[in-house]
């Protein structure tokens, strides 16, 4: 049989290997082009080149076998190409108010914007914890679930229904809304519901924690690009002048007066940095420093004490308060704690202020050192709430006690009084309205209400503020100030600067509170997206209304990850009173999801047992076995010690590459300018040199022998004879290293080999 | 995609989605505006690639532009002639190197010539003392602007030569902090 007749146009399999290369290289080419710094013109014609090439030979390699695949193949990687600048586009016109904020930016500059792009990533990351929280458990309980009124948990209590619908109640989060999908209370515990059989306690136990998975590593993430973008801060007295010459400019300024702002902190900036260079600050008096220093700081944890205290003193009040009658008690007294709370936030960050000006630190210091007292503030006064709510939790468990008694008794009691009335054994149930049933004190919807009411207050104050401080203030200012004693533009009031860092913490720990209070509260979600939403609108209205530029106008970046490690903190510490009551707080016995069990979790332990095939509950008690979490929980710790060793490794090897950088740069200048050594180690060696006018007169013969081979002789410079390298050439080198020659003539030392 | 735009054949958009780091709506968006700068000259159909340049005054005033310092600099470094006169290419160009997406290499390269007054591929002294009037609007005194610029060549300078080649500029650059803004 005679060969397959080939095609004179078919290349050889070696023609073959390298044309693909050359098109994998063409398509490589065309996917990097808008990196290239080359004119546009050429980019465009080396991309139309590029193109008609992979075209034509794509088309080549195609012929022979399989070639109907291939070009199936090709057409789809093409259709792909195309959905994926289709998805691109649709992804960048997605991105909502990125008008407003580019408009706030190119006014403010992009520190306040970066207050707004942080803004909207909150939003993001909310509206993702609704859809879970609403697609997973809200809608199922109202789609599926039984409706209003059916249940006792579902129903307002006979004694509260003339009062269920006032305003007063309903801003407190009783009457109706006590008795709705907003709070943990109204979420039956039936295993299964609907015709899906969907098991609503298992998804509200996973939706709670998964909320926490998701904020984890959604921080996590956007914390790894931001370090990998930023890049770290470097030693920052490196390139001081270099940076603030080529750096501080705002490419994104495109207002005449922030620009001015601009061109004016810039000058001062440079003026303080020529002032820091020329002069060295001699500590005057240290011992004033560190005093002023340390009475700043006592000064300060009284303070933190303080309100801590009286956070604690206020929410034990509100707990006599609501064990009385409602009606006696003024608004003030029913809003006490989340009124004090709100005004600590307010008040306290200012003292703080004042106070730091004790202590005279550079301003980058003052501000972290700020920065972490209202962090410690926030945190410590969220903690005592939280104390002293589980104080309040364990007492409504222990009432609860009683209350189950008391129904365990009543029904006791019917059965009696029925069975001698009509004088049966067989019992039928009690027919009782579910709005008459004697009710648990529920203490999770308790917890619930507490978040939301102070997320509600916080919401309140936080515009007030806005309103009075920013708003009514300009007003005042421009229209008072045609009949007032002083300028009051340039003066005392004058206009509000945005207060960037007060916003954001206060973003942080809105945040938190909702990650808290989500598990008791399942509509807290919801409720911070219409926080978020109005906030977007009303900031950025405001800020463009009410605010001036910064007279410091300073940059976004380095303080962007700081910002979200305190996220991370706040979600680490929201996590453990959620954790803390799954895994020990036994759930009410008639309200909620977990209602009936001992501890929550055991809703995960029942699926698995029932739900489950059989073997996947061996897993999980295989699982669970000590002897195997105690290795693992050693793997883990090991990894973590062997991935510490490596990093620091490689800090030392960047620290020791550095220093050898600075000295080659240190000898390559001195040399260029004929000076001596200036760094400590060269000098040292110099004068580790034999002296030379040690050396004994060359009198006797025998002395030759010991002054060592190649040590310098008489006659030497010393200068110039220090570096044992050639000199650096000019040019590029590109012929061979010549053949060894001797040491440099200078050198009168014995020439080795000779006597 | 079903847009009926008659400005660009959906090659060149293609083209110039490959080529700078714009989407389509972006890219139409840019030519808009380049219109507008100047309205007689640019003609609205482009599928031709007809060759009209926009002059350097008329750029400058883009509200983007105009508070910038350097603008002059910027739009000179794009230009092909090198004196600010921009076609749509260059256009295009210049905010795709400018805009967020653009990678630091690439904004490196470009600042430098930016910075680069005079032109010849290093930043020298008079470079430097020009950039730093600029940012100060020549609130300096003359003797602190030398300090300023003997300070810096010192930090950023490697090989010694008392001005700032590309490498320079680049290895003192890519570490800092407030370089992407």
């Amino acid at each position: 049989a005679s060969p397959v007749a080939r095609d004179s146009s078919f290349p050889s399999s070696g023609e073959m290997a390298a044309l693909k290369e050359e098109v994998e290289e063409k398509k490589k080419l065309i996917a990097t082009l808008r990196n290239k710094p080359w004119r546009m013109k050429r980019r465009l014609t080396l991309l139309k080149e590029a193109q008609d090439f992979v075209e034509k030979f794509e088309g080549a390699l195609g012929k022979g076998k399989g070639r109907k695949l291939f070009a199936f193949k090709v057409m789809m990687a093409k259709k792909l190409i195309k959905l994926k600048r289709d998805f691109e586009n649709f992804k960048t016109a997605c991105i909502p108010w990125e008008g407003k904020i580019k408009d706030v930016e190119s006014h403010f500059g992009s520190s306040v914007a970066s207050y707004f792009i942080f803004l909207r990533w909150m939003y993001g990351l909310n509206m993702v914890l609704l859809g879970l929280m609403f697609g997973l458990v809200v809608v199922p309980e109202v789609l599926m679930g039984l409706p209003y009124g059916s249940i006792p948990r579902k129903t307002v209590p006979r004694e509260e229904q003339a009062t269920a619908m006032d305003y007063s109640t309903l801003t407190d989060f009783e009457g109706y809304f006590k008795y709705s999908i907003l709070f943990y209370g109204y979420y039956n515990n039936e295993r299964q519901i609907g015709l899906l059989k969907f098991r609503l306690p298992l998804s509200y136990l996973l939706v709670g924690v998964g909320i926490f998975g998701y904020s984890l590593m959604v921080v996590i993430r956007t914390m790894a690009r931001n370090a990998n973008e930023g890049g770290d801060g470097g030693d920052e007295g490196d390139f001081t002048f270099s940076w603030k010459m080529f750096t501080s400019w705002d490419y994104l300024i495109g207002n005449p007066e922030t620009a001015d702002n601009k061109y004016a902190s810039i000058t001062t900036s440079f003026k303080e940095s020529i002032v820091d260079e020329q002069m060295n600050q001699k500590d005057e008096n240290i011992h004033l420093r560190r005093f002023l220093r340390v009475l700043a700081n006592v000064l300060i944890l009284c303070s933190l004490g303080g309100s801590g205290y009286l956070i604690y003193y206020v929410v034990k009040r509100s707990q006599v308060f609501a064990n009385m009658n409602k009606d006696d008690l003024t608004w003030m007294e029913k809003n006490e704690v989340e009124f004090v709370m709100s005004l600590l936030g307010l008040v306290c960050p200012p003292l703080f202020e004042a106070i730091a000006e004790l202590e005279d630190y550079h301003p980058r210091i003052a501000l972290k050192w700020q920065l972490g007292r209202i962090f410690a503030l926030f945190l410590g006064n969220l903690y005592t709430f939280l104390f002293a709510l589980f104080d309040e939790v364990n007492a409504k468990l222990e009432s609860e006690k009683d209350i189950k008694n008391a129904t365990i008794l009543a029904l006791n009691e019917y059965a009696a009084n029925y069975s001698s009335y009509y004088n049966t054994t067989n019992v039928p149930p009690q027919n009782v309205h579910p709005a008459d049933v004697i009710r648990g004190p529920c203490w999770e919807t308790a917890v619930g209400k507490e978040f939301v009411k102070l997320t509600v207050s916080d919401i309140q104050v936080t515009y007030l503020t806005i309103l009075v401080g920013d708003f009514l203030r300009a007003v005042i200012v421009r229209f008072l100030n045609y009949c007032w004693c002083w300028d009051l533009e340039a003066g005392f009031p004058s206009y509000g600067e945005f207060d960037i860092s007060g916003n954001v913490l206060g973003l942080i720990f809105n945040q938190g509170m909702i990650w808290m209070g989500a598990f008791y509260a399942p509509g807290l979600v919801g409720l911070n997206i219409l926080r978020l939403l109005s906030s977007m609108y009303y900031q950025t209205w405001a800020v463009m209304c009410t605010n001036v530029p910064h007279e410091r106008v300073f940059k976004a970046s380095g303080s962007n990850n700081f910002y979200m490690g305190l996220l991370l903190l706040v979600l680490f510490l929201s996590l453990l009173p959620v954790v803390y009551t799954i895994m020990t707080l036994s759930p009410s016995f008639d309200c909620g999801p977990f209602s009936g069990q001992e501890k929550m979790y055991d809703v995960v332990m029942e699926t698995i047992d029932q739900d489950l095939p059989a073997f996947i509950g061996n897993i999980f008690v295989y699982a669970t076995n000590p002897g195997l979490i105690m290795p693992a929980v050693l793997l883990m710790v090991l990894a973590l010690y062997y991935l510490n060793a490596v990093s620091k490794g490689y800090q030392q090897a960047n620290i020791d590459l550095k220093k050898k950088m600075q000295m080659a740069r240190e000898e390559e200048k001195n040399r260029r300018n004929n000076k001596d050594s200036t760094n400590q180690v060269m000098k040292d060696l110099e004068d580790l040199l034999p002296n030379k006018s040690l050396i004994p007169p060359p009198a006797e013969e025998d002395r030759s022998p010991k002054v060592k081979p190649g040590a310098a002789g008489k006659g030497v410079h010393l200068q110039r004879d220090v570096s044992l390298a050639a000199p650096n050439p000019r040019d590029p080198v590109t012929r061979d290293p010549g053949p060894r020659r001797g040491p440099p003539e200078n050198a009168r030392g014995p020439q080795p080999g000779q006597d | 995609m079903g847009n009926k735009q008659t400005i660009f054949t959906d090659e060149q958009l293609d083209a110039y989605q490959d080529c700078t780091f714009f989407t389509r709506k972006e890219i139409l968006r840019l030519h808009g505006r380049y219109h507008e700068l100047a309205p007689h000259l640019v003609p609205m159909d482009y599928t031709n690639e007809p060759d009209c340049k926009v002059p350097l005054a008329l750029i400058v005033n883009m509200p983007e532009l105009k508070e910038n310092p350097f603008r002059n600099r910027i739009v000179e470094s794009f230009s092909e002639d090198g004196m600010g006169n921009l076609s749509f290419n260059e256009f295009v160009d210049m905010f795709s190197v400018l805009s967020e997406m653009a990678p630091r290499e690439l904004k490196a390269i470009y600042a430098f010539k930016i910075y680069d007054f005079n032109v010849d591929n290093y930043l020298c002294k008079e470079d430097l003392e020009k950039t730093l009037n600029r940012l100060t609007k020549e609130e300096l005194t003359p003797e602190e602007v030398q300090l300023v610029c003997e300070k810096a060549i010192e930090e950023a300078d490697l090989d010694g030569d008392s001005k700032l080649s590309f490498a320079d500029f680049e290895n003192m650059i890519t570490r800092a902090p407030d370089f992407l803004r």
